[in-house]
């Protein structure tokens, strides 16, 4: 590990331990918050028993296919886009404050839609989601040498093939930066979503556990979103970092 | 030296088609000129002036507007005849294969035999010096090396005429003399017909059996100068008295028109003033 991962490894076991030691000498009260070590015990515990595996496949299942759809719709939106610049000229403005505008303030709207199902919250995920992989995937078409049209043409390459074999491994780090993105996006608009309305899911166990007033099972699903949050996205940063090393100076 | 021709421009003229509102860019022609088998042509000229479109016209990159390209006999028409092998002056490696990927790429493309693109990769890596690069990644090299790529992976596809467009233009002067001695032995070991368009004149006077000294925008050629150098020449003949003569006269050809593409009408300044 390097020098500055294990600082900042040192910074969360610090602030865990000053934590722990807060609640335990009652500076907190534990009726606002229990200490760490339980919080973890009593994930520990519910993990075991198994009574969360169906939030777990639920909402994991909902972040994957508002992430599959906001990927795919918004890759293909994008190179629709790129291809119609008039289009885009218009659309830009929109894009450039998508996220300065609460587009949670709908979720009721699809609700009323859509019932309480799971479809509002998938489109909750969508929205959010897909405006990230729209940009990234522009980003990434413009970024696109255009000495690769000549390359391809010495080599004498089909469109297809060009697209396949030049065009997309160039843009690749940029589209990549969109999945990230939408990972990220995606999953802060389901557990919020859950969290508001919704008939299960871990978002939803959060919320009841807090109208019961029970902090060790609100706690513990907490530190499970956060350890599934931050799970993800080291995983998705240390691919990163492997294309990064090979190919240079990359975005984000 | 006057071998066969190789490729032939007979009255070439390329027009940028005015789009959006803009102009036709009338930028090269008419041509005339006859690349001889296995000679090395450079052209010279201001920036603007149309170089890349006279490579791209013979490269069957573009079509010319009015007259015909001739290769090897066979008009040039729409497509990058079998043969002609092209670096671009843009750095055109491509990022996310090996040094070793990069020069394999033409190959596995046409489905030549593993062992044989091995083979050829193999010799033109160590030909261009790349031998312990073969793992290496494109960013993890200079410039100058990645320009080595890709003329890695032009080679490989063993071309018969190679043309090069401005491949050492970002390069350093030291770097570039020490690129040009390298051209100079692909050139000699392969046999192959080079052009290449460079707009550095000690370049072109040092690399070149003849060099084509181009007008500024259209550009047509104002002379085209043979410098009779012999065939195992390297970058040492530029202490050699004919080295600055043939530049001297590069210079006296193209200094008017360098002016004219820097917005000068050539003449001096307050006659230009005068006729406001
Ligand atoms: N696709 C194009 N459309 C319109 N004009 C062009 C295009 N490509 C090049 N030109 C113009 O044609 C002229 C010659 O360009 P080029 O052949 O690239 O010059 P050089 O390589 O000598 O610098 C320039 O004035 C350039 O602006
Ligand atoms: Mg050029």
């Amino acid at each position: 590990m390097t020098r500055a991962g294990w600082i900042r490894l040192l910074v969360i076991v610090a602030m865990i331990g000053a934590l722990e030691l807060a609640c335990r000498l009652n500076f907190i009260d534990h009726r606002v918050m229990i200490p760490p070590s339980q919080m973890a015990t009593a994930l520990i515990t519910m993990l075991a028993s198994g009574q969360l595996n169906d939030d777990i496949v639920r909402t994991l299942g909902v972040i994957a296919i508002a992430v599959a759809l906001s990927v795919v719709f918004g890759f293909a939106l994008g190179l629709i886009i790129h291809a119609l610049p008039r289009l885009r000229a218009a659309l830009d403005p929109f894009f450039a404050t998508y996220y300065a505008v609460p587009v949670f303030i709908f979720y009721p709207v699809m609700i009323a839609i859509f019932g309480l199902s799971l479809v509002p919250i998938v489109l909750m995920g969508v929205a959010t989601a897909i405006v990230a992989m729209i940009i990234a995937t522009l980003n990434g078409l413009d970024r696109i040498p255009r000495v690769l049209t000549k390359v391809a043409r010495v080599h004498r390459m089909g469109r297809l093939a060009t697209a396949l074999q030049l065009q997309l491994p160039a843009a690749a780090p940029y589209l990549f930066t969109g999945v990230k993105l939408s990972v990220s996006y995606a999953f802060i608009a389901v557990i919020a979503a859950e969290f508001i309305l919704a008939p299960a899911g871990l978002g939803r166990d959060i919320a009841n556990a807090y109208a019961d007033f029970n902090n060790r099972r609100m706690y513990a699903l907490m530190l499970l979103v956060l350890l599934i949050a931050t799970v993800v996205n080291a995983g998705l940063h240390a691919w990163d970092l492997r294309w990064a090393k090979r190919r240079g100076a990359r975005p984000s | 030296m006057h071998g066969d021709v190789h490729a032939q421009f007979a009255g070439v003229t390329r027009v940028y088609p005015g789009a959006g509102g803009h102009a036709p860019v009338h930028a090269l022609g008419p041509i005339n000129v006859d690349l001889h088998k296995g000679e090395f042509f450079a052209v010279v000229g201001p920036s603007g002036c149309g170089k890349s479109t006279f490579l791209e016209v013979l490269a069957g990159l573009q079509q010319p507007t009015v007259g015909t390209v001739t290769f090897e006999g066979r008009a040039v028409a729409g497509e990058v005849p079998d043969g002609v092998g092209v670096v671009f002056q843009e750095d055109a490696s491509f990022p996310w294969l090996t040094v070793w990927g990069n020069a394999a790429f033409g190959l596995q493309r046409q489905g030549t035999a593993p062992a044989e693109v091995r083979r050829r990769v193999d010799d033109a890596l160590a030909f261009m010096g790349l031998k312990d690069f073969a793992k290496a990644y494109p960013s993890q090299l200079s410039g100058g090396m990645r320009q080595r790529v890709c003329i890695a992976r032009t080679l490989v596809l063993q071309p018969r005429l190679i043309l090069l467009d401005e491949p050492f233009g970002a390069l350093d002067a030291q770097t570039r003399l020490l690129m040009g001695d390298e051209v100079l032995k692909l050139w000699r070991t392969t046999g192959a017909t080079v052009l290449l368009i460079t707009h550095a004149l000690d370049e072109a006077a040092m690399l070149a059996d003849r060099v084509g000294a181009m007008s500024a925008r259209p550009g047509r050629f104002i002379e085209i100068i043979e410098t009779h150098w012999p065939r195992d020449r390297d970058s040492t003949i530029v202490a050699e008295p004919t080295f600055g003569e043939i530049t001297g006269r590069l210079w006296e050809r193209l200094r008017g028109e360098s002016l004219k593409a820097l917005g000068h009408s050539g003449q001096p300044p307050a006659a230009a003033l005068a006729a406001e």
